[in-house]
């Protein structure tokens, strides 16, 4: 009886005695209302893959963040106006000179503000960073085969996202209307104007009337702070949705199929290693910032358009555009009065011409091979030799391009003529993507065959055995039965066909010209020569079977 | 006078009437010629240039001539003056090595009293800028701010913002100002040695000579200070692009690496 008592009186007092840990009561209040429990549930046994390369986009996406925080305390400082003010700073070589309000709220950020100095060159150094960031991401996805279906529309986003860095890049780094960025601006501007027809309402468009007029710090600002960093963070959510969405890619291995992801989950694990490491990317960013100095605007001045200094060039990302100017002949058409300057028109039409090659990649390929299946086993860059040696030729184009935009400081510091090395890119242009995707391939393929002879006659030891018989031979390990997994574990393609063009009852088919390039081009992706057939089954007994190793 | 008319048609009459008049001339000449102004000089001077001679023909006229009339070789110096001997020998340019796209700064191989030796010749020759005293130079009374619109105006685009150096055509280049002296920086405005147009008192005054001098030594000298830390080379966005490449991502993906390398595994391989 007494236990009764007990019992109910226990369960009495449960209310009163019985209040959940305050961490219970917040979740269980925030999934009233928000339903946190079920995206919990789903998300939080998440599993993610371990590979360094897939840590890149940590980088961008942690360094977009840092911009972000830097970026909002620099605009409680900023003045986006051009009205002329007289410089009474601390800084002597530049007391008395006349300059933009924008050049002298920079000067009172980079000496007055409190860490304004830091914060800047955190704020400037996290931009190369993030811009290198998303280049090496996209060529991890790239070389990787990541953007195959499903993923090409995020493949779209990043190469979005990485355009628009740039173009924000642009806009920010001509805000302090220092001599250097002004030099950019009219640069881009010439650019403008270039366009025929439009290119002059363009331009008193975007500049409110004649260059540099008192406008385009203000409109830039906006543009810099507000529009596109407004679009870039939606298409980063939606980047990182569909990463969620589509699970992360993985490199074959044994265990890991098409079906499944290994790794780690998000919690415990990738929450703590991902928080670590935002931490080890501002940390190394901050450093960067501590120790060197970036756009020093005291050293150049306020902008004049009268004033121009050698060294001019963009910030890196926009360092290809400037060599596409630098090499490109003056060469321009007098018509009826009217000047088309195709020395600048045609650098700025190949300019994105440039970009798209390598954004346009993933739908070639997916129409060349004609799959469309899921892919989430990552390719190694070998396996893919057209593709690689695409890649390749891709980024020494873009390098030739680099090379030209600086081609002064290759100039005095290798101690070259100008003018040479101006030819060697107008030359290069053309012959070095040329000459580096023919050896792309030529290594893939040397690779292939390398990765077949060791899954068929396995691992030079480097042990020398002198046989009864006088012969000196070097012993192969076999590989174990994983390493044999990843080494076979790609798929290859056979050519598509265009089928046979008489069908049976004689009647004539016509191969459209689409279909014909397809095949050729289907047959130099896959076609004999083009990839080492993979050691078969058969081969792998037929060798290991026989007498004892090879 | 009856005599000498009498006398007007003597045989020799012309060659007195010449010798009269050849005398006249040449005591013109002798009393309105420089070179009166050149003996009237103090030995000193004199004896320098005797020195500078014997200097110059032993080692530049080989390449400028006997007389500094010039040669294929090299220009004539008559009317170069005393501040381009000074720049061009005190900076090693000259006597030049080889011929080349232009003439790299080296170690000076002349002392500073052969170089003045050297120049006082070579301004005998004609006359032509004189090297500045230290007073023309020397940052006192500067306007270093102005200097800096000057520079930015007139110099940067081959010399760089602060005067870093830059490429100019087949080879050539603008040289890096930090390590040029005060003295040798305004001699090149003087004269204009090399690649480099000459900007003569006439264009650039003595006051703004001074004032380029004493920003260019604030900003790229012994004592500059880089407030944002190092300068990598003052070169603007190339470096700094490499450097963000290098040691930026360089080292973020050096970090990713030992990130990813250090994961709760499940079995140690």
């Amino acid at each position: 009886m007494s236990t009764t008592t007990n019992a109910t009186k226990v369960s009495n007092d449960a209310p009163s005695r019985g209040t959940a840990p305050a961490g219970e009561r917040i979740a269980d209040w925030a999934d009233g209302r928000l339903g946190i429990y079920s995206l919990a549930k789903t998300n939080m046994r998440k599993i993610f893959p371990d590979h360094w390369s897939f840590m890149l986009g940590e980088v961008c996406l942690y360094s977009f963040i840092i911009i972000i925080l830097t970026g909002v305390y620099l605009t409680l400082f900023f003045h986006p106006s051009m009205n002329e003010v007289t410089y009474h700073g601390p800084y002597v070589p530049l007391q008395g000179q006349r300059m933009s309000e924008a050049f002298n709220s920079t000067m009172h950020i980079s000496f007055d503000v409190r860490g304004g100095l830091l914060i800047r060159q955190i704020h400037h150094w996290a931009a190369l960073v993030f811009l290198a960031g998303m280049f090496v991401h996209m060529m991890r996805v790239f070389f990787t085969g990541a953007f195959r279906k499903p993923r090409e529309v995020n493949w779209l986003f990043g190469f979005l996202l990485f355009v628009l860095g740039m173009f924000t890049g642009f806009t920010g780094y001509s805000l302090p209307d220092d001599l250097l960025s002004g030099t950019g601006v009219r640069f881009m501007e010439g650019a403008i104007l270039s366009v025929p027809v439009v290119g002059t309402y363009l331009s008193f468009f975007l500049f409110g009337g004649q260059f540099p007029g008192g406008d385009f710090v203000a409109r830039f600002y906006s543009i810099h702070v507000l529009l596109l960093p407004g679009i870039m963070l939606g298409l980063v959510v939606g980047h990182l949705i569909l990463v969620v969405y589509h699970k992360h890619t993985q490199f074959a291995g044994p265990g890991k199929t098409n079906n499944n992801v290994v790794g780690m989950p998000l919690l415990p694990v990738y929450m703590a290693k991902a928080g670590g490491f935002f931490f080890l990317v501002f940390g190394v960013i901050a450093v960067v910032a501590a120790i060197a100095s970036i756009n020093p605007i005291w050293a150049m001045g306020p902008y004049r358009p009268d004033q121009v200094s050698t060294g001019a060039q963009p910030d890196w990302y926009m360092g290809f555009s400037e060599g596409l100017i630098r090499t490109m002949p003056g060469w321009e058409i007098n018509v009826a009065g009217h000047t088309l300057v195709l020395g600048v028109f045609i650098p700025l039409v190949i300019f994105p011409l440039v970009l798209v090659a390598i954004a346009v990649y993933p739908f070639i390929e997916s129409w060349v091979t004609g799959d469309k299946r899921e892919h989430h086993i990552l390719d190694r860059p070998r396996n893919a030799p057209t593709r690689t040696a695409f890649g390749a030729a891709w980024i020494s184009w873009y390098f030739v391009l680099l090379v030209g935009g600086g081609n002064d400081l290759w100039a005095t510091h290798f101690h070259l003529s100008i003018n040479a090395i101006t030819w060697f890119v107008r030359v290069g242009f053309f012959v070095v993507p040329v000459l580096v995707f023919i050896a792309t391939k030529r290594i893939c393929l040397g690779l292939q065959r390398r990765d077949k002879d060791k899954v068929l006659h396995g691992r030079e030891s480097g042990t020398i055995k002198r046989l009864p018989h006088g012969e000196f031979i070097e012993v192969h390990e076999p590989l174990d039965q994983e390493a044999l997994h990843t080494l076979t574990a790609h798929e290859q393609y056979t050519p598509v066909e265009i089928g046979p063009l008489v069908d049976e009852n004689g009647v004539e088919r016509k191969a459209t010209r689409s279909q014909k390039l397809r095949a050729r081009l289907s047959k130099g992706y896959y076609g004999e020569n083009n990839q080492i057939p993979k050691p078969t089954v058969e081969e792998y007994k037929e060798i290991t079977s026989g007498h004892g190793h090879h | 006078m009856k005599k000498l008319s009498a006398r007007r048609r003597h045989p020799l009459a012309a060659v007195v009437v010449l010798l009269l008049a050849l005398a006249a001339t040449g005591g013109l000449y002798a009393a309105f010629a420089p070179a009166s102004k050149a003996q009237a000089d103090d030995t000193a001077q004199s004896l320098a240039i005797t020195e500078g001679k014997k200097l110059y023909s032993v080692g530049c006229a080989s390449c400028h001539g006997t007389g500094g009339q010039g040669t294929t070789d090299g220009p004539s110096l008559v009317g170069v003056g005393s501040a381009a001997v000074d720049f061009q020998v005190g900076t090693g340019r000259m006597p030049a090595q080889q011929q080349g796209a232009q003439m790299p700064r080296k170690r000076a191989i002349y002392s500073q009293a052969e170089i003045d030796q050297l120049a006082a010749y070579i301004a005998s020759l004609g006359a032509g800028p004189v090297a500045p005293t230290k007073k023309d130079y020397s940052p006192d009374g500067a306007n270093i701010a102005k200097g800096g619109e000057l520079f930015r105006t007139n110099c940067a685009q081959c010399h760089n913002f602060t005067g870093e150096g830059g490429a100019l055509t087949h080879g050539k280049f603008a040289p890096n100002l930090g390590e040029v002296s005060p003295k040798h920086i305004y001699e090149a405005m003087q004269t204009g040695p090399q690649n480099m147009p000459s900007f003569p008192d006439t264009t650039m005054t003595k006051q703004n000579k001074k004032d380029i001098v004493a920003y260019l030594k604030t900003v790229n000298g012994d004592k500059t200070e880089s407030p944002g830390g190092l300068k990598l080379g003052g070169l603007g966005p190339v470096s700094e692009g490499l450097f963000a490449w290098i040691f930026g991502l360089g080292a973020l993906v050096a970090v990713a690496v030992w990130v990813a390398a250090r994961t709760a595994k499940a079995k140690k391989s």
